[in-house]
């Protein structure tokens, strides 16, 4: 049976895709879960993935090519099928794109200002959908999509977001989504004519659930393993008030300003001696930063949380976040369980995720899920900044440049390696002092970092 | 020598519904059968059966004939007439399926087949010349089960005595007294028909209770009916010996660890079937199987040889007329290139067609226990439905499980008069994942044995009305 290849939306915002690359040839044959060709999205390059088996009947953009979201693009069919109604059908496809188009088999790329790539399954695994984040486009009732009379059923509808403007569902698939917070509309249905049944929900929990596992990989017993990962702290009056209030004043999020200029002397001792050991113990300022910032995190959870709009998210683990320049914007790659990794192993991690993004090639379970974020300009020459909070992140640190500046020791004038860290703390969840504390014990890590091996 | 898209071997339920439909998508198809058209079902099992049950049920209604005012004065009973029209309804729907084969231009290919490759097969005809035929797209293995008799127990089928259920079928007298070995549905369906016939039947059942696949409630209920019928109902049986004459068989038992015995002048053996899968060329071609004999497949119907295909009782799950059906059905559609759904095999229906009827959909409340789901039971009683009251048969119930949160409807069973009719309203319900709710908001008419089902769904609710 011949299966239409669409330029699907592969993020949440996604309206129109380029294809950077077709995989298939015509005539090669496809499996279901072949890679057709990479796709690039608003915010990384993606893989379109076959949905039907046979060959490849029909390319029907070039590469390069920009495309709106529900185009047909390719057809798989039969060797033998003939596909001239489908082809010929491209042009009648002007339907608005849908973000629920993109299936639960792939995951779809998402906005690097967004935790979950799906509110509705972000949602049912106890996040909360953060206010501000893109909402796929409302569905418009349209009218039904012109089938021609030589369809076979199986080129007909098959999914809900195709039919009518209706979304088909079994009352149980209703119940168990709304009770698991699903929205119905998401899903795409694998019933009789793309009817959402009570499969699709499970698949869709089951789904939501393994990202989360790839997005948190097992690690090695971290401290605290077998704890939970996070806890949730319900908000006092007091709490609520201070929220409201703040809120008020700044934007959404209050945000205050906190800034250390810390001695690196030791840690520059630290990469020269590290240096002299040879290569492969090389490590950079940011390297060394990075795993502070880790280590200290774990001692200040109220600082490693999360902003829930009813609720704050202490963390037990922390997942980092490290903002990456690329050449048309910047991305946050994550270093995930980075207080239970050495030195090296964030060395090494944060090297290759920086390559990766500026290729482009990060999946978004590589981009999603951190509980605070560093930003580094030191290398651009820049002193002193602030840094803009990630929410649902409460706090992000923004790291400036190494510089030789004057200080003051037993009353004379010396020379010392410093540099400035400035962290921005969400005011709801993070007070002055507990920001202070918390750059306090950074403070001693980076100006001590043999703590960091301790 | 012949060549078709679609070869298949077995004109059963599952082989003549898969040649129909892939002779309606377009594709030239050849069927191998060595009997008549139909399959078991046809020939040997449900139709001939049911036809059975149906003068059965005449005879227990003619009991109270009087009621009604109607005097037929004294009833007497013979069996081969019954047996004669149950013969000529069962003819009637194999030349039925064998019209419908001309219609559709599906070959009918007479004699053994006997797998050689995966796209071929030799069939031997009765003249005993070999023929081969060639499968371009797909060979489809459909040759379906046949009784076994209990060789362990020293019940060896002999055709005289100890009989299958196809030797019943055609017996001309109804024996004075009868065994029936296993009170699955066939045993049961049986028991039904011999004893309304006159026979004094001792039905004896391994499993500590008739019906051992239906939820318990069922197995009791209609216990309760056949025990008032008279029929002698041993269950958790042992049986410790075996006197096999060619005038009668004495069966030793022990029930409930108390021993017992019973002389009869015929045995029905009527404790399981076995897939056809000997002879037919299967290790050949290197055909897998599963541990318990059957053909392994995929959802897609596929064997472990790419181009060979098995459906039906050959290749296992429930051993029913309908699934092997819907499995044909299915792998047509796949092998014309349609759109097709795989089968839901949670979603099938079982139906047992005695007196009362039992038929039931989905989980029994014993698996729903196992499972660990919380569930909510309910239930209503023909003996407070008007309509069972204006045909006098109130006997059985209406058994709703369904999921505590969700209202999800697990499992439906129902015991009476119709049953196997009613059940479909559940069956759909159930593939459209219904919940209890939706089965409430829908109308059923008045009077109607139908209404039981809402009753036992408002009951589910702890709302029923006329409680």
């Amino acid at each position: 049976m011949a299966t239409k290849v669409m330029m699907e939306a592969l993020s949440p915002t996604m309206e129109e895709g380029r294809l950077v690359k077709w995989n298939k040839a015509v005539g090669d044959p496809v499996a279901q879960g072949d890679v057709l060709a990479e796709v690039e999205t608003d915010k990384a390059i993606m893989e379109l993935v076959a949905r039907g088996a046979g060959v490849l009947r029909a390319r029907l953009i070039e590469e390069g090519t920009t495309t709106a979201v529900g185009k047909l693009i390719a057809v798989v069919a039969a060797p033998d099928e003939d596909i001239a109604a489908l082809v010929g059908e491209q042009g009648q496809s002007e339907s608005p794109p849908h973000a629920q188009e993109a299936g639960p088999t792939v995951v779809a790329a998402v906005d690097q200002h967004e935790t979950m790539p799906s509110p509705g399954v972000a949602q049912a695994l106890g996040v909360a959908p953060q206010a501000g984040v893109p909402q796929p486009a409302a569905r418009a009732p349209q009218p039904a999509a012109p089938v021609p009379p030589t369809a076979p059923p199986s080129e007909q509808a098959f999914h809900a977001a195709d039919s009518g403007g209706r979304t088909l569902a079994s009352p149980l698939a209703r119940r168990l989504a709304a009770e698991r917070g699903l929205d119905i509309g998401e899903l795409r249905g694998s019933g009789p004519q793309g009817r959402i049944v009570k499969r699709d929900i499970e698949q869709a929990i089951a789904q939501g659930a393994a990202l989360m596992a790839t997005a948190r990989p097992v690690q090695p017993a971290a401290p605290g393993a077998g704890q939970p990962e996070f806890e949730d702290v319900p908000l006092t009056q007091l709490r609520k008030t201070i929220a409201k209030r703040l809120s008020e004043s700044i934007g959404p999020i209050p945000t205050f300003y906190l800034t250390a200029e810390y001695d690196l002397t030791r840690v520059s001792e630290l990469r020269a001696a590290m240096a002299d050991m040879g290569p492969e113990f090389k490590v950079s300022v940011n390297d060394i930063v990075l795993k502070a910032v880790a280590t200290a995190l774990m001692q200040h959870p109220e600082v490693n949380a999360h902003w829930l709009g009813d609720r704050m998210r202490r963390f037990a683990r922390v997942h980092l976040g490290m903002a990456v320049a690329i050449p048309d914007g910047l991305i946050t790659p994550v270093i995930f369980d980075a207080h239970t990794k050495s030195l090296r192993q964030i060395a090494a991690e944060a090297r290759a995720l920086a390559t990766r993004a500026r290729e482009r090639k990060l999946q978004p379970h590589e981009f999603t899920g951190a509980t605070c974020s560093v930003s580094n300009l030191g290398m651009f020459g820049i002193d002193q900044f602030t840094a803009i909070i990630n929410p649902p992140e409460a706090a992000i640190l923004a790291i400036g440049g190494l510089a030789d500046v004057p200080a003051i020791e037993d009353g004379q004038v010396v020379v010392r390696k410093r540099m400035r860290v400035t962290m921005s703390c969400d005011h709801r969840v993070i007070d002055g002092a507990v920001g202070a504390q918390f750059l306090q014990t950074l403070r001693r890590m980076i100006e001590n970092p043999l703590m960091l091996v301790f | 020598m012949a060549t078709f898209d679609v070869l298949i071997l077995g004109g059963g339920p599952a082989g003549y519904v898969c040649a129909l439909r892939s002779a309606q998508l377009g594709l030239t198809v050849g069927v191998v059968e060595r009997e008549a058209l139909g399959g078991t079902c046809v020939l040997w099992g449900c139709i001939p059966a049911k036809s059975l049950l149906e003068s059965a049920g005449l005879a227990e209604k003619l009991k109270h004939a009087a009621e009604h005012g109607i005097s037929t004065g004294p009833v007497t009973l013979d069996f081969a007439p019954a047996m004669k029209r149950s013969r000529a309804v069962s003819q009637q729907n194999s030349k039925g399926v064998e019209f419908l084969f001309k219609k559709n231009k599906v070959t009918q290919i007479k004699g053994e087949g006997r797998i050689t490759s995966p796209t071929t097969v030799v069939v031997k005809g009765a003249d005993g010349k070999e023929e081969t035929h060639t499968a371009k797209k797909a060979l489809v293995i459909a040759t379906g089960s046949r009784v076994r008799g209990l060789p362990q127990a020293g019940l060896e089928l002999n055709r005289t005595t100890v009989l299958s259920s196809d030797d019943v079928l055609v017996l001309d007298h109804a024996p004075k007294r009868m065994a029936v070995i296993g009170a699955g549905a066939v045993g049961c369906e049986f028991a039904d028909v011999f004893a309304a016939y006159g026979s004094a039947v001792t039905l004896i059942e391994v499993a500590p209770r008739i019906l051992p696949l239906e939820d318990a409630d069922c197995s009791a209920e209609l216990q309760r009916a056949f025990k008032k019928r008279k029929i002698d109902v041993v269950t958790g049986a042992k049986i410790t010996g075996t006197k096999v004459t060619d005038r009668e068989v004495t069966i030793d038992f022990t029930e409930n660890g108390q021993a017992r015995s019973v002389t009869v002048d015929k045995v029905l053996v009527a404790a399981g079937r076995a897939p056809n899968v000997e002879g037919i060329g299967l290790e050949a071609i290197g055909v897998k199987r599963t541990e318990r004999g059957f053909i392994a497949i995929t959802d897609r119907f596929e064997t472990s040889v790419k181009g060979v295909y098995a459906i039906g009782d050959v290749a296992g799950n429930q051993m029913l007329a309908h699934k092997g059906s819907r499995e044909g059905h299915v792998l047509a559609d796949l092998l014309g290139g349609q759109h097709a759904h795989p089968v839901n095999y949670g979603n099938i229906p079982s139906c047992t067609y005695c007196h009362p009827e039992v038929a039931s959909i989905g989980l029994t409340e014993e698996q729903v226990k196992a499972k660990g789901i919380e569930y909510k039971v309910g239930k209503f009683p023909f003996s407070a439905n008007g309509r069972a009251r204006t045909s006098g048969n109130t006997d059985g119930f209406v058994k709703i499980i369904r999921d505590a949160k969700y209202g999800e409807i697990l499992g439906a069973h129902i015991v009476g008069q119709s049953a196997t009719e009613m059940i479909h309203e559940l069956v759909v319900a159930r593939e459209n994942e219904f919940t209890v709710e939706e089965v409430d908001l829908a109308v059923h008419a008045h009077p109607t044995l139908s209404e039981a089902i809402a009753e036992a769904v408002l009951d589910s609710m702890g709302k029923m009305v006329h409680a």
